[in-house]
Order: C-alpha cells, then sequence, then structure tokens
C-alpha cells in the first residue's frame, strides 16, 4: 500500500486499530465490563437525579428554570463525554513516566500523544455520553428551534469535546514536572464540567470572567445555550459571545498542544 | 497491638506522596467553592429547604469535601490493594498470615483515614472558613459526637468497599462492581446533596440505609442537628450497621477461602 496516501490519516488509523486492541480486552472479564458501563451510566444519571431533587424545593437556580439546567447540564455532559472517550489515558501519563512504559512509546512510529490517547480507550464512556444525551434530547423539545439555532448545536457539541480534550491534555502535562499530582487536573476537567451543570448566573461575575477569558470553559455550554434558550446575558456581556465557541475551541486546542510538545520535549527519561 | 502497628504504617505509607495530597486539597476546594455557589443560590431560593440555613448548607459541602477522602467513598483505600491482590493471586499470602485478613486490612484502611482527615481533612476545611460563612459545632459535646462518629463512618465505608474487593473472588475483575458501588455510595450518603433535601419516600430509604452513616449522619452531627439523645441514637445507628457489615464480609470471606481452595490456590 502505498504509505503517501494515507500520510494523513496514518494516526487515526493507528489510533482505532489500539482502541479496537482494548475493547476486546475489556471483554475478557464480559461481567465486570457491563457492570462498568452500567456503573459510569449511573454516576452521571444520578447526578441528574440530584439535580431535579433539588427542584423539590425550588422553582428556579439563578433564574433558570429545570429545564433550561437540563439543557445546559446535556451539553457539557456530552462534550466531557466524547472528550473522556477520545483522550483515554493522558490523565494518568505520570505513571507512564514513572513505569518507564512511555520511554517504550517513544521508540515506536506512531505520534506519542495518539498512542497516549487510544491506550486503555474505554467504551465506558459512552454510558455518560448516553445518559447526557438523553436529558439533553428532553431539554431541546422545548427549544424554539430556527436553523441558526441548530446550526449553534452542533458547532457547541463538538467546540465542548475539544476545549474538555484540550483540558485534558493540557494539564495532564503538569504529570511531567511532577508525576503523582494527576489529582490537580480534576479541579479544571469535571470541575469545569461540575460548574458549567449549572447557570454561569449563580457564580459572581469573577469567576464568569475568569471562565470566559482565562480558561475558556463558559463557551462549552453557557453562552451557545444563552442563545439556543434565547435569554439576555444575565451579566450583561455581548451576544457576539454566543457565537464564539469553534474559535475558543481552536485557541485552547492549539494551546493545549504546545503544553504537551513542551511537556514531552522536558521529559527526561526516569532512566537508570 | 499488631493492628495499631499495621495503622500506623498505612499512615507514614499514605504521607509518602506530598505532591498527590496537594493536588488533591486544591481540587476538593474548587469542587467545595463550585458547591457553595450552587447551594447558596438553592437556599436564595428557599430560605429553609430540608431545615438547614443558607450557613448549615455552606457548612454541609465543606464537611462532604473533607471527609470524602476520608472515607474513601468512591473506593481507594487498603480495599483497592485486597481487589489486585485477588486478581494476581498474592492473597494466598494475606490468608497465610496467622492473623485475620479482616482485621489487618481494617487497621490499614483506618490509618490510612487517618492522614487523610489530617490533611485532605483539615486543609479544605481551613479554606472554607476563610472563603466562607462556615458554621462551627455548637458546644464540646457536638464536637465529641462528631470526632466519635468518624471513625464508625470510615468502618462503614470499608465493610462496603471490602465486600466490593471480595466480587474479584468470583469475577476476578472488581473494577466494574467499583464503579457501580461508588456511584451508589456517592449519591445515597448525601454526597450530591443532602439527604434531607431528598423528598417522601425517597428521603425515608435513603437515610435508612448504611450510606448515610458515612457522610449525613456525620454532617448532621457537627450541625447538631440531633435534638438530645437522638445524638446516641445516630452513632447506634452507624453503630449497628457497621457490625452488620463487618458480619457479612467475614460471611463472604469464608466461602471465599473456600474457593480459593478449591482451585488450589
Amino acid at each position: 500500500m502505498a504509505d503517501g496516501s494515507l500520510g494523513v490519516l496514518a494516526p487515526a488509523r493507528s489510533y482505532v486499530d489500539i482502541a479496537v486492541l482494548w475493547v476486546r480486552a475489556a471483554w475478557a472479564y464480559p461481567t465486570s465490563f457491563l457492570m462498568l458501563i452500567l456503573g459510569s451510566l449511573l454516576i452521571t444519571a444520578l447526578d441528574f437525579v440530584g439535580i431535579w431533587v433539588m427542584f423539590a424545593s425550588i422553582d428556579t437556580l439563578g433564574g433558570f428554570g429545570l429545564r433550561e439546567i437540563a439543557l445546559l447540564y446535556g451539553a457539557t455532559g456530552v462534550g466531557i463525554g466524547f472528550a473522556d472517550t477520545l483522550i483515554g489515558s493522558v490523565e494518568r501519563i505520570g505513571i507512564y513516566v514513572r513505569t518507564g512504559r512511555l520511554d517504550q512509546m517513544l521508540t515506536k512510529p506512531v505520534p506519542l500523544l495518539v498512542q497516549v490517547c487510544a491506550d486503555q480507550f474505554t467504551l465506558r464512556r459512552l454510558g455518560r455520553i448516553s445518559q447526557a444525551g438523553i436529558v439533553f434530547g428532553w431539554a431541546a423539545t422545548y427549544v424554539d428551534w430556527t436553523p441558526a439555532r441548530v446550526l449553534v448545536a452542533l458547532m457547541m457539541v463538538v467546540s465542548s469535546t475539544v476545549i474538555f480534550f484540550a483540558l485534558f491534555t493540557g494539564f495532564s502535562c503538569i504529570q511531567f514536572w511532577t508525576t503523582d499530582s494527576s489529582e490537580f487536573a480534576n479541579a479544571f476537567t469535571y470541575g469545569g464540567n461540575t460548574m458549567t451543570e449549572y447557570p454561569l448566573s449563580i457564580f459572581p461575575r469573577e469567576i464568569m470572567l475568569a471562565l470566559t477569558f482565562v480558561l475558556p470553559i463558559a463557551f462549552v455550554n453557557w453562552y451557545p445555550c444563552l442563545y439556543l434558550l434565547g435569554r439576555e446575558d444575565p451579566f450583561g456581556l455581548p451576544t457576539w459571545l454566543q457565537f464564539c465557541s469553534p474559535i475558543a475551541a481552536v485557541v485552547s486546542l492549539a494551546g493545549a498542544l504546545l503544553i504537551w510538545r513542551s511537556g514531552v520535549r522536558h521529559y527526561t527519561s526516569t532512566g537508570s | 497491638m499488631l493492628h495499631v502497628a499495621v495503622a500506623t504504617r498505612a499512615f507514614r505509607r499514605y504521607s509518602t506522596y506530598t505532591a498527590a495530597t496537594m493536588a488533591g486539597i486544591f481540587t476538593n476546594s474548587v469542587f467545595g467553592v463550585i458547591y457553595s455557589f450552587a447551594y447558596l443560590a438553592l437556599w436564595h431560593e428557599n430560605h429553609d429547604a430540608g431545615g438547614y440555613d443558607a450557613t448549615d448548607a455552606v457548612t454541609y459541602v465543606w464537611l462532604g469535601q473533607a471527609l470524602l477522602m476520608t472515607v474513601a467513598l468512591w473506593g481507594g483505600g487498603t480495599t483497592d490493594d485486597l481487589a489486585e491482590r485477588i486478581r494476581t493471586g498474592d492473597v494466598a499470602i494475606d490468608l497465610y498470615r496467622p492473623v485475620g485478613l479482616l482485621g489487618w486490612y481494617l487497621a490499614g484502611d483506618l490509618g490510612r483515614a487517618t492522614y487523610h482527615l489530617l490533611t485532605r481533612g483539615l486543609a479544605p476545611t481551613f479554606i472554607g472558613i476563610l472563603l466562607f460563612d462556615i458554621r462551627m459545632p455548637a458546644g464540646p459535646l457536638a464536637a465529641a459526637a462528631f470526632l466519635v462518629s468518624l471513625p464508625l463512618a470510615v468502618t462503614v465505608s470499608f465493610a462496603l468497599r471490602f465486600l466490593v474487593a471480595a466480587t474479584a473472588f468470583w469475577l476476578l475483575d472488581a473494577s466494574g462492581p467499583r464503579v457501580l458501588s461508588g456511584a451508589l455510595a456517592l449519591f445515597f450518603s448525601g454526597m450530591v446533596l443532602p439527604l434531607v433535601l431528598f423528598p417522601g419516600w425517597l428521603g425515608t430509604l435513603a437515610t435508612a440505609l448504611p450510606w448515610s452513616a458515612i457522610i449525613q449522619v456525620p454532617n448532621d452531627l457537627w450541625l447538631g442537628q440531633y435534638p438530645g439523645a437522638d445524638v446516641l441514637a445516630a452513632i447506634g445507628f452507624q453503630l449497628a450497621w457497621a457490625l452488620a457489615l463487618l458480619a457479612c464480609c467475614a460471611l463472604v470471606l469464608r466461602a471465599a477461602t473456600r474457593k480459593v481452595v478449591l482451585q488450589g490456590g
């Protein structure tokens, strides 16, 4: 086969090959695997039940109703779900550094990031994606759809996946410097997900500004959902921000890849 | 004495991971801030939801973050080591030892919990006090009741995690049951939302299940939610679940040991 024609797609092929391998490996323990899917579905489902139970005591939270919050919740859940499936083991890069597996990977003719992302690939996140998708679908039936809104919704799903992918990758690189601090990244990845499950109007203005201009977490769902719901920005920020999610996604991805490169360059094997 | 030695070693083993501890404290604090604002928004709409006021609610958030690692709510602790040792077969060595396997692992887990309480428990609590209005225990009695409830909470959590780890005797890989039970533990302990907000039968059910002994009961003891002698009833509830679950662990272990012998090791 002519390698040239596959040039750009080769990393993607490698990714799929390695991923398939890991899916088959997971089936070695079928009962445990099925419980794993069920468990990850249950974690996020009960998370939403928590929000739903909140609404037994209140009618609005931060000025938003249950259906509006469900839209925010579903959008961020789908985004982090896709990202989490794609990034695989980036979160655990410190373990690879410690055990020396990273050295093995560096000798193989597949880009390092592709190998790390495909390693230990698991379909368990399907639970989270489908749960968040159902919540999003339910909430979406109350949205007054127009062609422009459909377009913004599609851009939102892609952008939120890319932004979470960038957050996972970028913050995991800290582990090139301190190998056992993987939990630090959770504050921004899972923390970002938890924050965006609520309307940002419950937070002080300073936090909202930081989530817009320092870490683009607000673009995951907040700004596009304001457009889908036809709501005024509670903080009075300009409307054009509601269309900026793709830009935020590209910028954060570029930033994350730069950090990844400098992390790999900094890496000197644990060696002997 | 032996068990004290095991606990001390476990304490020291966990205290070697300083960077991990710092990272964890940071993450606990970020989640503390997020949930504090969420609860403040909720109690802004409904000032006495579930019998708490806004200060109680924010205090509840930070207590939860402080206890999360101490009780190893969603797994971790010595039970994870056990699950791995069952998979690899190293558990045979544990069974050879002239001390009970259950007590050995419980002692180790209590040592780990002490370390996590002093670091990942205290540090986020201080940050919570700095950032928000936090309620202190009403008196020495409430504080003492809270302190007594902590080892009981860890023991209930340990016993549940031990049962999950023991499934590896049959399934070989316990990661599925671990995630599944972690999901239930998060929800029914009151970590996702205080159980006092759960309406009707869901509230009754959640308060009766063992998970409520892990987060909700210690938090309510701190907040002084139990009037008079109800404090003793709350601690008795924890004790009863701890003993019942440890008994289950012993039974499961006996059945599992027989299976290991049948397999020939």
